[in-house]
């Protein structure tokens, strides 16, 4: 268990050191020069001004300084929570604004994650049980995950919200309040909750349900299932325990989710103006705040890394074998 | 990419880790597949049972049309899809058929071109990253060793790298131009499962017989894979590759809606940017915004059906489920 747990740990790292180099590499390695950028920005009238402007901004952002010295000190300031400035917000920190933005998209994505991987999977495991339920569930669920997140996110904010007019339709609670731990802003924040969630929550349903429905009818044709079969076993016990074998590829494939899921948020976050990461990221995009862009970059590889290891320990929790070493298999 | 990833593992079951821990439930061909004979007799027995699948033809039939769509309606216009051609806001009518934006652009026109975009994109982005994936897989699953390990590192970074993140940074800085440079970041950034499930598989099958008379013929590792491996597994291969090419068209769309699509191409993404952008679901033009949307679903979910029914014809045991 030792060695899984470094082995992860030590993917994780690597991967994590990977995104910071790449996150310093791309803005200085691509063709343009983000400093020019900055300058024409501005729009200085005065050709003299722009030497000192372009030598202040190099001194600003430390490229006056060998590029191996650069990429050290990025290491240093990262680590000491330092991301830059926003240009969008400016004087606001990167740091700070990302973090303002960060429970929203977090209250998003939990709730969405775990009750659709929760629902889909007893659907799934219902409907493999059942022929008429798998045929509904089946076109049902791809539907469902062929569908991108955006346009479920725009057919839910367009039928409910305008037409319907059940929904606010967009923000993260009404205009009119103030953030306070009182009924009513806690009663608007959930209210412009539900709809983002529900969109995010249906396209990952379809999902699940559908990879644990192929799951159990892969199950079923086991050896073990066959030989329970045999002993005169009764169908609920052989069911039940294909569904327990069957969940442990679905954790993996939780795992692989992870990054479409966080794409389908921020999406999501977009289509319903939500005040998460996704809009902060369409923001930064508008406005060239490359600093924003890249601090959000590097927290949702954080997140992202943070929810892998957190499966892998529940992974050691469920999965018997890689607790006792026995990885099993070839290599 | 939707649910590749998801699709890798429920098709291969692999651990967390590196170690694969129950075996891998996918249908294999039963038997080595070597000389061309049997080779084109499997082909006909699949074809056989393909066009006997409700669902591979009715999924390769709505494919195909949105593809005989997107390739032949826009030469019936004589105008770009971003030209102001109609009356503003007008709804669907004989004219427009799926009415006109606020701009007065056609919709349709609009519509038929992103179709176009689309495919154009599921294919080089599918096709790259299957292609990377499966080169990773065979040569780290058939070789093993020190290279097995590098590439397997290689493979579990790029898997938990959040592949929209990087793709946001790297298009935000370089700014792409064309739907083949925005294939081509996505099949470098979508390949890692495909690897990892390429590889179990490659696996299992380098220590078979016939692999290693093929070995002790004097076959070279190149021609090993090619003529004796990646022939045993070609209907997975394939199914793969509809995965990657469904997964590429979501990843362009989430990209494109994003605002970061290829610029002066229309896509079913952008299409859905410009009507979230100018209110019109505010404005209540549904059928500026529910059309692209609705043919992502449409071809991607066709795509997803139709992988099912080949999965039925290629494993007989799943056939009369």
């Amino acid at each position: 268990m030792r060695r899984y747990f470094a082995r992860k740990v030590a993917i994780y790292l690597l991967t994590f050191f990977v995104a910071v180099t790449l996150n310093w590499l791309i803005p200085r390695f691509m063709p343009g020069d983000p400093v020019l950028r900055m300058l024409t920005r501005t729009s200085v009238s005065n050709p003299d001004a722009i030497a000192p402007m372009r030598e202040y901004y190099n001194n600003v952002f430390g490229l006056d300084v060998p590029l191996w010295r650069q990429y050290l000190n990025y290491w240093a300031e990262l680590l000491q929570g330092n991301m830059g400035i926003s240009v969008w917000l400016f004087p606001a920190p990167v740091t700070e604004v990302i973090l303002d933005a960060v429970p929203y998209t977090l209250a998003l994505l939990i709730p969405s994650i775990l009750l659709s991987w929760y629902a889909g999977n007893k659907v799934g495991a219902l409907a493999a049980r059942r022929r008429w339920l798998d045929n509904t569930v089946l076109p049902l669920g791809y539907a469902l995950t062929a569908t991108p997140y955006m346009w479920i996110a725009i057919v839910l904010a367009w039928s409910l919200a305008i037409i319907a007019g059940i929904f606010p339709v967009a923000g993260g609670y009404s205009f009119d309040l103030q953030p306070s731990w009182s009924l009513v802003f806690f009663n608007s924040l959930l209210q412009h909750w539900f709809l983002p969630f529900l969109s995010l929550f249906l396209v990952a349903f379809g999902g699940w349900a559908i990879g644990m429905r192929n799951m159990i009818i892969y199950e079923l044709e086991a050896d073990y299932a066959n030989y329970l079969e045999a002993l005169g076993a009764p169908r609920r016990l052989i069911r039940r325990y294909a569904f327990r074998n069957a969940l442990l590829p679905q954790l993996t494939g939780l795992a692989l989710q992870l990054g479409v899921l966080v794409a389908g948020a921020l999406v999501t976050e977009i289509v319903f103006g939500y005040p998460g990461l996704g809009r902060l990221i369409l923001m930064a995009i508008q406005n060239q705040d490359f600093f924003l862009l890249q601090g959000a970059f590097l927290f949702i590889v954080i997140g992202v890394l943070i929810a892998n290891f957190v499966i892998d320990i529940v992974y050691v929790l469920v999965d018997p074998r890689t607790r006792t070493g026995m990885t099993g298999g070839a290599a | 990419m939707s649910d590749l990833a998801r699709a890798a593992g429920e098709e291969t079951a692999p651990s967390a880790g590196g170690e694969v821990v129950s075996a891998p439930a996918v249908p294999l061909a039963t038997g080595p597949v070597a000389a061309a004979a049997p080779g084109a007799r499997r082909t006909r027995d699949a074809l056989h049972f393909a066009l006997r699948n409700k669902k591979v033809v009715g999924g390769g039939i709505v494919v195909l049309a949105f593809l005989a769509l997107g390739l032949i309606a826009p030469l019936f216009y004589d105008y770009g899809h971003s030209e102001y051609v109609g009356p503003q806001s007008s709804g669907p009518s004989g004219e427009y058929w799926f009415g006109t934006t606020t701009f007065g652009q056609d919709v349709f026109l609009q519509f038929v071109h992103g179709i176009r975009s689309t495919f154009l994109v599921g294919l080089l982005g599918g096709g790259l990253a299957a292609l990377i994936g499966m080169t990773i897989g065979f040569v780290a699953g058939y070789i093993g060793g020190l290279v097995d390990e590098a590439l397997n590192m290689l493979t579990n970074i790029v898997l938990v790298l959040p592949a929209l993140a990087v793709l946001i940074i790297l298009h935000t800085y370089i700014g792409i131009t064309s739907v083949p440079s925005q294939a081509l970041f996505i099949g470098i950034f979508s390949w890692p499962w495909v690897a990892r499930a390429v590889r179990a598989q490659t696996f299992s099958l380098r220590t078979r017989d016939f692999v290693d008379l093929a070995r002790l013929s004097g076959m070279g590792s190149g021609a090993i894979i090619r003529r004796e491996i990646a022939p045993n597994m070609s209907s997975y291969l394939f199914m793969t590759f509809i995965l990657l090419f469904g997964g590429s068209v979501l990843f362009a769309a989430t990209l494109d809606f994003i605002g970061l699509g290829p610029t002066g191409v229309m896509s079913l993404g952008l299409m859905m940017n410009n009507a979230v952008h100018w209110s019109a679901l505010q404005l209540g033009l549904w059928w500026w915004f529910l059309p692209p949307g609705l043919g992502i679903t449409a071809i991607v979910g066709a795509l997803y059906i139709m992988n099912v029914g080949l999965d039925e014809v290629f494993n007989p045991k799943l056939r009369e489920m």
